[in-house]
């Protein structure tokens, strides 16, 4: 019961990240149609740049705020070099074009920053909170804690307020968001800077716990997306349970099969829910885009 | 000049034949050939992944783990069974065929981004497996690779290697052109621009897309073989997430459907970096920069982009 706690533990924690990186995806998915191959690296963007600008000299608080917009102006800027002008092309060069941006953002950060693995210091100490035997380290909590504050943060923004509206309106039909004159190119450069934010949020939130190193952003990327798949593609919802299930699943799978095949439940998981049930969890059935 | 030598398939494989004379001639040394060899490896794979991506208009993000797969036949089938080297890519490319042909169908029937991932998953799977089965593979650090013998010879030099991916490019590039010219081909590219058009017409969609996948994979596997027992050593970076995004750049950079562009892509890929190696640290940056710019602003690639452009200058 003890261990089955504790990898459970794990699971959620290292879900919630891969529930953001799945929201990411969703969001950008929802207003421009499309999949954001780069959205791994906001994640560790968020993390290096965190480590750095303290080792800088920043304060950690402040260092951190910074990592957040640096990442989003990068977001933003991936949004205005490379996926407008290419607007109009079909999926596959959407996707070598994202594909491209997540090497070159791999690529800047081993240049600007280095090769090696880098940590932060955990928020609130290291002193474990002992749970029905199991122990909880304050940074999981930091992490899930996180984790939940942004999905409710998110609902708010997309529900209650203006803009938000305005962004699910986009989504669910450009031109006719454009006819009652919201301004649709303001709303894919807050979708992409929304994204990289809360993927580097996430990003200096686990640091603490799983380290980061400048290629780290690939395999986030791919357990997002498999939680956003098996989600349902371009449901938030969908996207958070998918997300925990996809970390619960790998930390059982690493604790009660074998640590070096964790990261392959993720693609198991992909190709089964591709294969069994191609809408996901929460998908909506038989709605193909041509 | 008489219409024939303007066919790719005898024109184009004349002109690929005397530019591998000439490089051969004109080589100053060892370096030049080696990347020679390796250009013409690469190539051999970007044939068959163009025929997937640019003819049939299915991305792999891949291919490297069949490539990986070839490369680890030729190194594990003669340490652990005892087959004999020469035989080993043969086996091996006859595995990854079934493997492939076992794969193809219910992949394929994936679209754009799902596709994408799913064959990202597969080369990654591959990637793990041969990382982890160290009692085999020799995990991260890779193993060594006996070498080729025929007739008791022991096939080591650069220049036969030359000669050997030499030929093997000759004879991929002839197979392709020959596919492509053939009612398959017909169907492949119907596929590119439509498939339900392609369907409608009665093309069988699925039978299609899995023989440019199944073909694909076991040319990238019998490269793979070729350059583990080249370089007499294999890693598991062969595999890797890295080399199949590579490989796709060489297919986009070159042309898609273009599969004398696609040689060209393998070639500026792959000398770049071994005649900029001042820039080692910025290949990453590069290689990204590349993909997308070529994406923009040259979404047809290199060798179509330079016939177009010179079409018109001499309208006929």
């Amino acid at each position: 019961m003890e261990t089955f706690l504790q990898f459970l533990f794990s699971g959620l924690t290292v879900g919630a990240v891969y529930a953001i990186v799945a929201l990411g995806f969703t969001i950008i998915y929802n207003a421009s149609d499309v999949i954001n191959f780069a959205q791994g690296e906001f994640v560790m963007l968020g993390g290096m740049c965190t480590v750095f600008f303290s080792l800088w000299g920043l304060p950690l608080p402040v260092a951190a705020v910074a990592a957040v917009i640096a990442t989003s102006l990068l977001g933003v800027a991936l949004n205005k070099l490379a996926i407008e002008p290419a607007r109009g092309a079909n999926v596959v060069t959407l996707i070598i074009i994202t594909i491209g941006a997540s090497i070159f953002l791999r690529g800047l950060a081993q240049v600007v920053f280095d090769k090696q693995f880098h940590r932060l210091p955990s928020f609130s100490g290291d002193t474990p909170i002992d749970v029905l035997g199991a122990t909880l380290t304050p940074q999981s909590l930091w992490v899930m804690g996180g984790a939940a504050v942004i999905v409710v943060l998110l609902w708010y923004f997309f529900t209650r307020t203006t803009f938000g509206k305005s962004i699910l309106a986009t989504s669910h039909n450009r031109l006719a968001a454009r006819l009652v004159g919201i301004n649709v190119e303001l709303v894919l450069l807050a979708s992409f800077a929304l994204s990289a934010a809360i993927g580097a949020l996430a990003g200096i939130l686990v640091t603490p716990i799983t380290l980061t190193s400048f290629d780290a952003g690939t395999m986030l990327a791919l357990k997002g997306f498999a939680a956003a798949i098996l989600g349902g593609m371009g449901n938030p919802l969908g996207a958070v349970v998918g997300g925990l299930l996809v970390g619960v699943a790998e930390a059982m799978g690493a604790g009660y099969l074998s640590s070096e095949y964790k990261d392959a439940v993720a693609f198991v998981i992909i190709l089964a829910v591709l294969f069994v049930l191609p809408s996901g969890l929460f998908g909506r059935r038989g709605t193909e885009r041509v | 000049m008489p219409a024939w030598l303007m066919q790719p398939r005898t024109g184009g494989l004349l002109l690929l034949a005397a530019v591998m004379v000439a490089v051969y001639l004109a080589a100053p040394n060892n370096f030049y050939l080696d990347v020679a060899i390796q250009i013409g490896l690469n190539a051999m794979v970007v044939v068959g992944l163009n025929l997937l991506i640019g003819y049939a208009g299915q991305i792999s993000l891949g291919h490297a783990g069949f490539f990986g797969l070839g490369a680890y036949a030729s190194a594990v089938l003669p340490a652990q069974l005892g087959i004999p080297p020469l035989a080993a890519p043969f086996v091996g490319m006859l595995c990854v065929g079934l493997l492939a042909f076992l794969v193809a169908r219910p992949v394929l029937r994936l679209k754009g981004h799902y596709l994408a991932m799913a064959t990202l998953g597969l080369g990654l799977l591959v990637f793990m497996v041969l990382t982890n089965e160290s009692q085999f593979t020799g995990g991260p650090d890779g193993m060594s690779v006996e070498r080729l013998r025929i007739f008791g010879e022991r096939i080591g030099g650069k220049d036969w290697w030359y000669l050997i991916t030499s030929v093997m490019l000759l004879l991929s590039v002839w197979l392709t052109l020959n596919l492509i010219d053939s009612p398959t081909g017909r169907a492949l590219r119907a596929l590119h621009d439509s498939q339900i058009a392609a369907q409608v017409a009665g093309v069988d969609v699925a039978r299609f897309k899995v023989i440019a996948f199944v073909y694909s994979a076991m040319l990238a596997s019998l490269a793979g073989s070729m350059s583990a027992l080249y370089s007499g050593f294999v890693t598991p970076d062969k595999a890797g997430f890295l080399h199949s995004i590579e490989l796709v750049i060489m297919v986009v950079l070159g042309g898609m459907g273009s599969t004398f562009g696609g040689i060209i892509g393998a070639a500026v890929l792959t000398s770049l970096p071994q005649f900029l190696t001042v820039f080692a640290e910025y290949e990453h940056m590069l290689l990204g920069a590349i993909l997308m710019a070529v994406m923009i602003f040259l979404r047809r690639g290199l060798l179509p982009g330079l016939l177009d452009a010179l079409r018109q200058r001499q309208p006929s």
